[in-house]
């Protein structure tokens, strides 16, 4: 990696210079002046960079050389599933027939768009055990809340106006109650037992007549499966709530089991991790939820079904509404159709097997030098603690930085909330065997490291394009800004 | 499997290394009655020539806007992309990274979101925008939901003559906060907002009023009664406005908006059939900027005093403060608001302002010829900037399947909102003069 800061675009300028030309103006024109009154014309010019084609080219190949990628190396980050993109799938998206068509035009012309999104709405409906599918969601988040409004539809539709809270464990995501908030329900937290799942019993106590629904990860940000997945779904159904899947993980269970056959009623996919859509640098993603039968009159639209031959839009008969623009991100989740497409149901289950395969091999090998806090078999990612390197003061941290010194990019640090110095590592299915030691060797060394030269770690990184940047000042006074 | 690269001598090392004889017995935590027995009812799987040639197949069934002419905009818009977008955002470095958490080896990400905000600022004439929202219609929901909580108040004020499916997705975010809507209607002579209606207002418990700049009709607002009334009465100033009309137009900055949102998908994304585009979010004021929703890259320096950029003001989001979150948003549109960014880069002040303006011309240059056609009036007297309606007592729709049997994409029929007769029509700087004269000369065909 360059070890050196560059410059921004804004400071690259030199007034006049030109980087892309339109065609010459062919219609007679009109003075600005009689078409747009003066008083609505821009006066403050804004400051846009004057640079060359070749100055953006360098420019953002150089910014390119200092940024950590899948396609540059191991990227472990736990719960984010960061496994190769295919890249036959770029080509695919940017065919013109795809790329280049608009919302607007008549059915009956983008009839190739439509059937692709109805078969890839079936086969996420095939592969969660439900029923129907939408494609609006932008991002898992995103699907959160559209299956929160749905599990809120659900019951004010039946008149059953009272439910005002939903149930979330102590080890869920953030954006699990910051959804929550989004859309007006309470959250009450249940806690994690000494298995690291829900703990059942408490559970219990927790339900009654103004649950809403229950919102589980499983296998859960452990990384764990959670066992008692059955009676979860029955303590909740029981008191009249629905469980939603956030599908975070569900890259440990393809074509194992399916969130249907668990109990749950919605589920969000994040294409982006499961189905391998590239993250390109925090989004695009696609997050699609699926649900019931009985539920799908709430589904937020418009959706696609299938009449007479012809594919045509549609908006659920109770729909909660629209919740963005359009029809989602098309071109994110056409990947994900086309991931499926080339793996098929023995490649998907592969894909699961393989994956918690390699964690369960990176587990084991590391569970020496590091404190393992659940002890049992994991899924397709599990968490350590650094907290036996502590007593050399070290933390979890300087252990993540001191990765980046070895040229990998570190775990997901400090979550979930629930266990202590937390270090979660997904290795995922597409990496070779190969470079799964070499990590392990990198992370026992650095264990070594902690014990006998921990400067090494609380002073990492080193050989990185920067040292340890100033959060703290960052945040205080804040500059989101260049200005001239 | 393609992209598995595990070998079978491999796998049973790592079996050995676990002690176990086959990998069914990692999951043995499932219970077994809810485990699968039999294969997922999916197709088999593809080798990669099958599945482009699929997917050459179903792109085929689209009639795409390479091959035909298109006068549709409101809201995703056929402006010219410059080559070098594609290439610069295929680089793996950018499109196989994630969200920068680790700053010290994110730094081109990092950089280049700190540059998207600054050039989101400078066109919007705003103090900062956040790293980008999933599209304009999410963003202004979130800018309204933003304004509630800056002012505790929970009135929300839309005008009729918003993008009617921006509409929709504010009202599907604000129902679920029990925040109300009041409407705005517009003037049928001007199509513009109705200034005696603002009268029927109390603005005492206003949170903000929203105004899209041009509005959906392609026409511009006003905007000065309304920030008026609204910011006298403590509420804000809330401006949805066409990135591309910033070239020309008045900066809400210098208007005095509070919050800025659109859609980003006009400066350099491809259509993509309505997505990912990206919605982009601006604002002013220490204390608005520490409420905004999403992520944010701030300047900073490293151990060694060196620049540098990480997130911050980080105890807005959803990771650090959960459900008391400014927002909930995770994943936003990094790699589409990187195009943004390339975008106005390589088009720089000149370019930048040449695509309004020559947009501007050729829109005007097809409504003057399209008022030649008998029978076609325009029905709004304000001015218009792109986009422009055209009314028409004919069945546009039907209209629309004859013009596509000759290669053209017509206007969007407005008869799917209510508005029979109408048709809106957007012109960008892509469209050629010969296009629009062989589309008049067919349009009048068929109107005729």
């Amino acid at each position: 990696m360059i070890n050196k800061t560059i410059p921004l675009i804004f400071e690259r300028s030199t007034p006049g210079r030109l980087g892309y030309q339109l065609p010459n103006l062919d219609v007679p024109e009109i003075p600005v002046s009689e078409l747009i009154p003066e008083e609505y014309l821009r006066v403050e010019e804004p400051e846009l960079p004057e640079v060359s084609e070749l100055e953006v080219v360098r420019h953002y190949t150089q910014l390119s050389r200092i940024n950590y990628a899948v396609d540059v190396g191991f990227y472990p980050l736990g719960s984010c599933t960061m496994k190769y993109n295919p890249r036959v799938h770029e080509d695919l998206a940017a065919l013109p027939g795809f790329a280049n068509i608009h919302p607007y035009q008549p059915e009956s012309s983008v009839q190739g768009a439509l059937e692709l999104m109805y078969n890839l709405g079936k086969h996420l409906a095939t592969i969660s055990g439900l029923e129907a599918t939408t494609l609006q969601p932008a991002a898992g988040a995103h699907g959160e809340l559209a299956g929160l409004m749905v599990i809120k539809a659900y019951h004010t539709h039946r008149g059953d106006g009272q439910r005002t809270e939903i149930i979330i464990p102590d080890s869920a995501h953030g954006t699990n109650p910051a959804s929550c908030a989004m859309v007006g329900y309470n959250v009450v937290e249940v806690p994690s037992n000494e298995r690291g799942a829900v703990d059942v019993e408490v559970l219990k106590g927790l339900v009654g007549p103004k649950t809403a629904g229950l919102m589980l990860t499983n296998p859960n940000t452990l990384g764990l499966f959670d066992e008692n997945i059955a009676d979860i779904a029955e303590i909740v159904h029981d008191a009249g709530g629905l469980l939603y899947y956030d599908g975070a993980n569900a890259n440990a269970i393809l074509g194992i089991v399916r969130p249907g056959d668990m109990g749950f009623d919605v589920v969000h996919y994040n294409l982006h991790k499961t189905f391998s859509t590239p993250h390109g640098g925090g989004g695009p993603g696609a997050g699609p939820i699926v649900v019931s039968e009985e539920l799908a009159q709430f589904l937020p639209g418009p959706v696609v079904h299938k009449d007479a031959g012809c594919y045509c839009f549609s908006m659920p008969e109770h729909s909660v509404g629209r919740i963005c623009s359009f029809y989602g991100n098309f071109l994110v989740y056409l990947k994900a159709y086309a991931y499926i497409l080339s793996h098929g149901s023995d490649g998907l289950r592969a894909v699961s097997e393989t994956a918690v395969l390699h964690a369960n091999y990176m587990m084991r090998s590391l569970q020496e030098y590091y404190h393992l806090p659940y002890d049992r078999i994991c899924m397709h990612e599990f968490v350590l603690s650094g907290k036996w390197q502590r007593e050399y003061g070290v933390r979890t941290l300087d252990i993540a930085k001191r990765l980046l010194d070895y040229g990998y990019h570190a775990p997901t640090v400090y979550f979930p909330l629930n266990v202590e110095e937390a270090i979660m590592i997904e290795p995922t299915e597409t990496e070779p065997k190969s470079t799964m030691d070499e990590f392990i060797e990198v992370m026992r060394k650095i264990a070594k490291e902690a014990k006998d030269n921990p400067e090494l770690l609380t002073s990492a990184p080193q050989n990185t394009p920067l040292k340890r940047l100033d959060e703290a000042t960052a945040a205080r006074k804040p500059i989101l800004r260049w200005s001239k | 499997m393609r992209y598995l690269p595990l070998t079978s001598e491999e796998k049973q090392e790592m079996l050995k290394t676990l002690g176990i004889e086959s990998v069914q017995e990692l999951f043995e935590d499932i219970p077994g009655d809810m485990r699968l027995k039999e294969d997922l009812d999916l197709p088999k799987g593809l080798s990669e020539a099958e599945l482009v040639r699929h997917f050459h197949e179903l792109a085929e069934k689209n009639a795409n806007l390479t091959s035909n002419v298109s006068f549709l905009g409101a809201g995703s818009y056929d402006h010219l992309i410059p080559s070098i977008i594609k290439h610069i955002v295929g680089r793996g470095e950018f499109l196989t990274a994630y969200t920068p958490y680790q700053a010290e080896i994110s730094q081109g990400v990092l950089q280049s979101i700190f540059e998207y905000q600054t050039l989101i600022a400078e066109i919007t004439g705003m103090e900062a925008a956040n790293a980008s929202m999933y599209d304009g219609a999410s963003a202004l929901a979130e800018a309204c939901l933003m304004a509630c909580a800056a002012t505790r108040r929970e009135v929300v004020v839309l005008p009729r003559n918003l993008h009617p499916e921006w509409e929709q997705v504010v009202r599907t975010y604000l129902e679920n906060q029990n925040v109300s809507i009041t409407y705005l209607a517009f003037d049928p002579k001007t199509g513009i907002i109705d200034l005696p209606s603002l009268e029927n207002i109390d603005w005492d418990e206003v949170a903000c009023a929203v105004v899209q700049q041009p509005n959906f009709f392609g026409l511009m607002e006003n905007i000065k009664p309304v920030k008026k009334l609204v910011q006298e009465h403590g509420g804000l100033l809330v401006m949805a406005v066409d990135p591309i009309s910033l070239g020309l137009l008045k900066s809400p900055g210098e208007l005095g908006a509070d919050i800025v949102v659109g859609d980003g998908q006009s400066l350099g994304n491809s259509m993509g059939f309505g997505g990912p585009s990206l919605g982009f979010f601006a604002t002013r004021g220490n204390k608005l900027i520490r409420r905004m929703p999403g992520r944010v890259v701030g300047e900073t320096v490293d151990e060694d005093g060196r620049r540098g950029f990480v997130l911050t003001l980080q105890t807005r989001e959803q990771h650090i403060r959960r459900e008391k979150a400014t927002s909930n948003i995770c994943s936003n549109q990094a790699l589409n608001a990187t195009i943004s960014a390339i975008y106005l880069s390589v088009l720089g002040k000149k370019g930048f302002s040449d695509v309004a303006h020559q947009s501007l011309q050729k829109a005007h240059y097809l409504k003057q010829r399209l008022l030649q056609i008998p029978g076609l009036s325009s029905p709004f007297s304000a001015p218009s900037f792109k986009e422009f309606v055209i009314k028409g007592a004919v069945n546009w729709e039907e209209i629309n399947l004859r013009l596509l049997d000759q290669g053209f994409l017509g206007g969007l029929s407005l008869a799917r909102y209510g508005l029979y007769d109408l048709v809106l029509f957007s012109v960008t700087e892509a469209r050629t003069k010969e296009e629009m004269d062989n589309f008049v000369n067919v349009l009048g065909g068929l109107v005729g």
